[in-house]
């Protein structure tokens, strides 16, 4: 079960009609369960650069090890994810693994 | 590298490490595989169904369906693609810039727009592409939504065109582009922009709007100004609005020449697993109806009248009528609709059901007045676009 924090001071200060600033801060998040071990750094170090792991964890299950491959791929190629090649290949892995 | 600047914890430490309310006590189970969520609060929210953190993903609780045709601002929906949101919008500075191939660029304050244009309304659905995107079968990866990532306002501001004709379109303009203040996270990363045709930009109804419900825009939909694309796809809808620019060819950003595409046949839909060559960008709603009364598996008295109520909506042609069926779809009658907001409303539809003691099987389906019709199985699309099948409760009478 993933647990998660988010933060109880969101700056906010929008009101009906308000001439201030708006500000927002993003919410506070965490580690979900399934990646908070030794073997989810690599995931955790790569993806959570650009997003937040729920991204990983809400996917379907049973989609296969090509799903992960082809979900990684897609962040290097398309979204220029800085991912050197080996380690790709390491977290593509341990998506697998986890949430093949 | 911007990853251990981010306050992130381990999962059981966090609630320590934080100390405040804010930790999620209570979640949702969406009826799909691997549908357990949290519910949370984001700034000007109630309590909403996470998807994701960063960026911000909230889907609405399907309940609030049920309380009006207008969804709540605090309850409306969030979809972000990019996590490189604004951290402070000044309505004081703020200033949206039209230009491109027009006579006379113009940057206008929120001021401006108010006071130096027609000001209109207009009741429209905003739905996300993927809604519903948890319930395909077989599934495909993407935000795995239940059928909460949809919402409908009153949406008050400027329409495009008054804006497009006071900067003056050149010879040759094709299609206008609308990027707002959120960007991408990284450099590389293809920034979020989408591109209508002219003549849909100055068709009147796509317009820039400063409120929704008669309240500014919440932060988490857009504040200051998001743009309105009546009957069309909430990709469209983009959000912190600060830039329109009009340009002289087919705009081929990545989210419209590769992002947000369907199979470009009758019904934008192939065979399940199968991919089309020929695509094009996804455009306007099919036709869609819930029952919003009662929730699967609810219990009726039997012998008694149950009122069935429920939302119908589509993409511009008037939902024209919605059939309900108490018997797993083997007769149908006609249910009452309700007040007419507008033909990019929700719209309201009721019926009174008497059930004899036992289970039943009841299905709602909606037709538009030209015609279309919810099929009874759903298609499919590889990105898990465009659900829209009839729907389907189990509810015993007892």
């Amino acid at each position: 079960m993933r647990a998660l924090v988010l933060s109880a001071t969101l700056a906010m200060s929008a009101v009906a009609v308000s001439a201030k600033p708006v500000t927002f801060d993003m919410p506070e998040e965490v580690v979900p369960a399934e990646l908070a071990d030794e073997a989810g750094e690599p995931v955790v170090a790569a993806c959570s650069t650009c997003h937040s792991l729920e991204y990983i964890t809400t996917q379907p299950r049973g989609k296969g090890a090509q799903f992960w491959r082809d979900a990684v791929a897609k962040m290097i190629n398309v979204y220029k994810a800085p991912i050197e090649p080996a380690d790709a290949d390491a977290v593509a892995e341990v998506l697998a693994m986890r949430f093949g | 590298m911007a990853v251990f600047d981010r306050r992130m914890f381990l999962a059981g430490a966090g609630a320590a490490a934080v100390g405040g309310p804010a930790l999620a006590e209570t979640a949702v189970t969406l009826p799909f595989g691997n549908g357990a969520r949290p519910l949370v609060r984001m700034p000007q929210k109630r309590e909403m169904i996470l998807l994701t953190t960063r960026p911000p993903q909230l889907e609405t609780p399907f309940a609030v369906f049920n309380d009006g045709l207008l969804t709540p601002n605090d309850a409306f929906f969030v979809r972000y693609h990019l996590s490189g949101l604004p951290t402070v919008i000044d309505p004081g500075t703020f200033r949206l810039k039209v230009g491109g191939h027009v006579g006379k660029p113009l940057e206008l304050s929120l001021a401006s727009l108010r006071r130096d244009f027609p000001v209109r309304e207009i009741v429209a659905v905003n739905q996300c592409s993927g809604n519903s995107r948890g319930f395909v079968q077989p599934r495909v990866g993407g935000g795995q939504l239940g059928n909460g990532a949809m919402g409908n306002a009153r949406w008050r501001g400027v329409a495009v065109k008054h804006l497009l004709e006071r900067a003056g379109l050149r010879e040759g303009a094709r299609q206008v582009t609308f990027n707002g203040m959120d960007n991408p996270p990284l450099d590389g990363i293809p920034d979020f922009v989408k591109a209508l045709d002219v003549d849909h930009a100055l068709d009147g109804e796509v317009m820039v709007a400063f409120q929704m419900n008669g309240a500014d825009l919440p932060f988490l939909n857009g504040y200051p100004l998001r743009l309105i694309v009546p009957g069309h796809y909430g990709t469209y809808w983009v959000k912190h609005l600060d830039e329109i620019n009009v340009v002289d060819a087919q705009f081929d950003g990545y989210w419209m020449k590769t992002a947000y595409r369907i199979p470009d046949n009758d019904c934008n839909c192939v065979e399940p697993g199968q991919k089309r060559d020929k695509t094009k960008p996804i455009g306007r709603f099919n036709v869609r109806s819930f029952i919003t009364s009662h929730v699967d598996g609810a219990q009726v008295k039997a012998g008694s009248v149950a009122e069935l109520r429920g939302i119908a909506f589509a993409g511009g042609d008037p939902v024209g009528r919605v059939m309900v069926s108490a018997d797993n779809g083997g007769t149908w009658q006609e249910a009452r609709m309700g007040e007419d907001l507008g033909r990019y409303s929700f719209r309201e539809w009721r019926l009174g059901v008497t059930f004899a003691a036992g289970k039943h099987t009841v299905k709602v389906r909606a037709e538009t007045a030209g015609g279309e019709v919810q099929p009874l199985s759903a298609r499919w699309q590889p990105a898990g676009y465009m659900h829209n099948p009839v729907e389907t409760i189990r509810m015993e009478a007892v």
